[in-house]
């Protein structure tokens, strides 16, 4: 009974991935709406002329914030493994 | 005290890291002007403490670099970051509210042109947020592993 609803569900996730690589945008094509819209209006939304840093930190600035924690957590768990160990 | 590298090493990383230093400085203060920003300055500066612990050891950069203050000057960066998230609220999460004003909010002409230093709003202040972060996140990742390798091969 596990095995069938597993067996379903991985053949209803591998028909998605096949469906998302059949309709993604075409490599090599020209640019999509949304990189016209960044090239056109970010100097004048953000005001800077580094685009790469106008999208970094301020369209996708939650991905930012994803990659400042996952470095936070990785320091952290360098310093817990690595620690001096005290009282001995 | 470690294993002692030649003096000559020793020599050309002392007139070395400060150049270093300065141009890890750079790409982050200039940041939002030409390529690179808080990330990858914050990588050449921690090359640089690498460099330093390369040629003279762990033990003496730990005499001069408490490992709870660089851990502190990390949060420190991390809730700069968070916070300048959190004041453009009135709009949205992220909101670039320092556009318009005079400082750092400039809006250069549309197209290539020469660049201005006080542009784009509260991008450079989070470039050196995350400058700082990564800075201190680095550094003390390379001097924890560094002084805890030196006593297991002591």
């Amino acid at each position: 009974m596990r095995a069938i609803v597993i067996g379903i569900s991985m053949g209803i996730i591998l028909t998605l991935f096949i469906a998302a690589a059949l309709l993604i945008h075409p490599f090599g094509e020209p640019p999509s709406a949304m990189d016209d819209y960044i090239f056109e209006n970010s100097q004048q939304e953000i005001g800077t002329n580094e685009t790469v840093t106008a999208v970094v930190f301020d369209y996708r600035g939650y991905d930012t914030l994803g990659e400042a924690t996952i470095l936070s957590a990785a320091v952290g768990g360098v310093i817990i493994l690595f620690r001096k160990e005290r009282g001995k | 005290m470690g294993t002692m590298i030649s003096k000559i090493v020793r020599t050309m990383s002392d007139i070395i890291a400060p150049l270093v230093f300065v141009y890890g400085a750079y790409v982050i203060i200039h940041g939002h002007m030409t390529p690179g920003g808080g990330f990858q300055g914050g990588a050449v500066f921690a090359s640089g403490a690498g460099l330093l612990i390369v040629a003279f050891g762990a033990y003496s950069l730990q005499q001069k670099l408490k490992d709870k203050q660089v851990t502190l000057l990390e949060s420190a960066g991390s809730l700069l970051f968070i916070g300048l998230g959190f004041a453009g609220l009135a709009v949205t999460f992220f909101f670039n509210f320092l556009v318009g004003t005079s400082f750092f909010g400039h809006i250069p002409p549309t197209g290539a042109n020469a660049g201005d230093f006080w542009t784009a709003g509260v991008l450079p202040l989070m470039n050196i947020a995350v400058g700082l972060k990564v800075i201190a996140g680095i550094a003390v990742v390379m001097l924890t592993i560094a002084l805890a390798t030196t006593e297991v091969k002591k």
